[in-house]
């Protein structure tokens, strides 16, 4: 129980910085995959190809890839902050946004395509009466597909987030801390198994609850969603 | 007609995994006969114990782990190294995938409640890193506003913040190799860990880099064994006659000696 005492408030600290990356990562990642999605179904080829694009890249890259360039070449080689010499924000800042930008833009793929499949649940008469009545591509998509789409896909869409909770581990490899230098919530655990070599199942233990504890009621709330706003046909 | 196919790949891939697992049960035939003895590592720390593009190992610890196994008796094909990363030292030992461990191993008193150590055989110290033509920072307690760089799981970099510069900037990665090239760039003013294993950066990058000098810490490197290991007296008389043959000023000036980093006196030997 001296692991708590010693570690207990880094621990909660490691814990509010990979919430706090989900939660920023999470609202990019699906307001990017709906524009990624009306992208792809959208009557413009080029938008169709770009949408394509992006979706078969960083779907198809590892995540610890997509993280190190973030790092090594946005910030390093392209210096998107400018010149290293130049750079005022704070080395914990710039860490966790590059994550954020990763988690975001590699989770979106994933949302896109869920949403894609959705899109292919609403029947084809729907939007064909929407059409007849006159209304605009981007009216039909906002106001007849999309909601029915979305609805259609609460649950996938959780384990999209949920993957992506999980995914959060991978910005050890860039090194995310708080202001104060407590690592997210993988590099915490490395911390402490490195100083508690013997204490590894119980350290391991505290840190899947953890991860439990912030998957399971977005597993829970999607499946009870899901019921709520189900569409009736 | 298709199941047929599917079935015959099947029992083609089986015949062939019954074939590959006859292979490997020859090789762990051998091990078992106690023909050879299993040292753990580490891969990736140039200078120190390093696994070359052409398969050879090199480093200091390489090579004091092959002259204490020499003297326990095997030669030098019967050695076999095992990558052993940080996190994985004492389970190694205690499973029995190691018959040792030379590996930057520091001795602790929490280490040694879970394994035995021989030696010590170097003692090191917590320093710094910088670029060559760097004048700014001289020790611990110049890093206020600085961007300093460690890996994740280690404790130099927070014992730096936490009792010398409480403004210093953290930056931690999985390998001290990412820290090395974020140095170069310019992203990180100085990176932290043990003089030796920077010494080995600083090796591998002649003229780039110095290390600054001014030691914060005592590590004391040992040979990580199971606990009860018999063979414990015998490294540590092969330690000390290390010491005093010139084995072990060797193994450090052919692994380190162009660093600019000055061999410290051996180390007394801690029979515990």
């Amino acid at each position: 129980m001296d692991l708590f005492s010693e570690y207990g408030s880094a621990i909660l600290e490691a814990f509010l910085l990979t919430l706090r990356l989900a939660v920023f990562s999470g609202t990019f990642a699906l307001l990017l995959g709906v524009v990624l999605a009306v992208f792809r179904v959208s009557p413009v080829p080029v938008l169709r190809w770009i949408g394509a694009a992006i979706v078969y890249t960083f779907r198809n890259t590892p995540l610890t890839l997509v993280m190190f360039f973030a790092l090594f070449g946005l910030v390093y080689q392209l210096h998107i902050y400018g010149p290293p010499e130049e750079v005022t924000l704070s080395l914990s800042e710039q860490n966790f946004w590059m994550a954020v930008l990763a988690l975001s833009v590699y989770t979106s793929t994933f949302v896109c395509e869920v949403l894609r499949s959705g899109i292919n649940t609403v029947p084809l008469g729907q939007a064909e009466a929407a059409r007849a009545v006159g209304l605009t591509f981007s009216q039909n998509l906002r106001l007849i597909v999309l909601p029915q789409a979305l609805r259609s896909v609460l649950n996938p869409l959780a384990s999209v987030i949920i993957a992506m909770i999980k995914n959060t581990t991978v910005a050890v490899t860039i090194g995310v801390v708080t202001a104060t230098g407590v690592n997210e919530a993988s590099g915490q655990m490395r911390t402490m198994m490195e100083n508690e070599p013997n204490q590894i199942v119980l350290i391991f233990i505290i840190f899947s609850i953890g991860f439990m504890l912030m998957t399971l009621p977005v597993g829970f709330l999607a499946g009870w969603a899901s019921k709520k706003f189900a569409v009736i046909r | 007609m298709k199941l047929k196919k599917i079935a015959a790949i099947a029992g083609a891939l089986a015949l062939a995994g019954s074939l590959a697992a006859c292979g490997g049960s020859d090789d762990t035939g051998s091990d078992a006969g106690g023909d050879k003895i299993k040292i753990g590592i580490k891969f990736d720390q140039p200078g120190l114990g390093f696994k070359e593009a052409d398969g050879d190992y090199s480093g200091f610890d390489v090579d004091m782990a092959e002259y204490i196994a020499e003297g326990l008796g095997y030669d030098d094909d019967q050695i076999q190294f095992v990558e052993a990363v940080s996190a994985n030292r004492e389970t190694f030992l205690k499973d029995g995938t190691v018959d040792m461990i030379l590996a930057t191993y520091s001795i602790t008193d929490e280490r040694k409640a879970e394994v035995d150590f021989a030696g010590p055989y170097y003692v090191a110290g917590q320093d710094l890193l910088v670029k060559a033509d760097n004048t700014d920072i001289t020790g611990p307690d110049s890093l206020n506003g600085k961007k300093l760089c460690s890996v994740t799981g280690s404790t130099p970099a927070q014992n730096i913040k936490d009792n010398y510069s409480k403004q210093a900037q953290l930056q931690e990665f999985d390998t001290y190799s990412k820290c090395v090239t974020a140095l170069q760039g310019g992203q990180i003013d100085a990176m932290s860990t043990d003089d030796i294993i920077l010494a080995g950066y600083a090796e591998q990058f002649p003229g780039e880099f110095k290390i600054v000098g001014a030691p914060f810490s005592e590590e004391n490197y040992g040979v990580g064994l199971p606990k009860g290991s018999e063979d414990r007296d015998k490294i540590n008389d092969l330690i000390e006659k290390s010491f005093e043959d010139g084995a072990w000023e060797e193994a450090f000036n052919d692994n380190l000696g162009e660093s600019g980093y000055q061999l410290p006196e051996p180390p007394t030997v801690d029979r515990y």
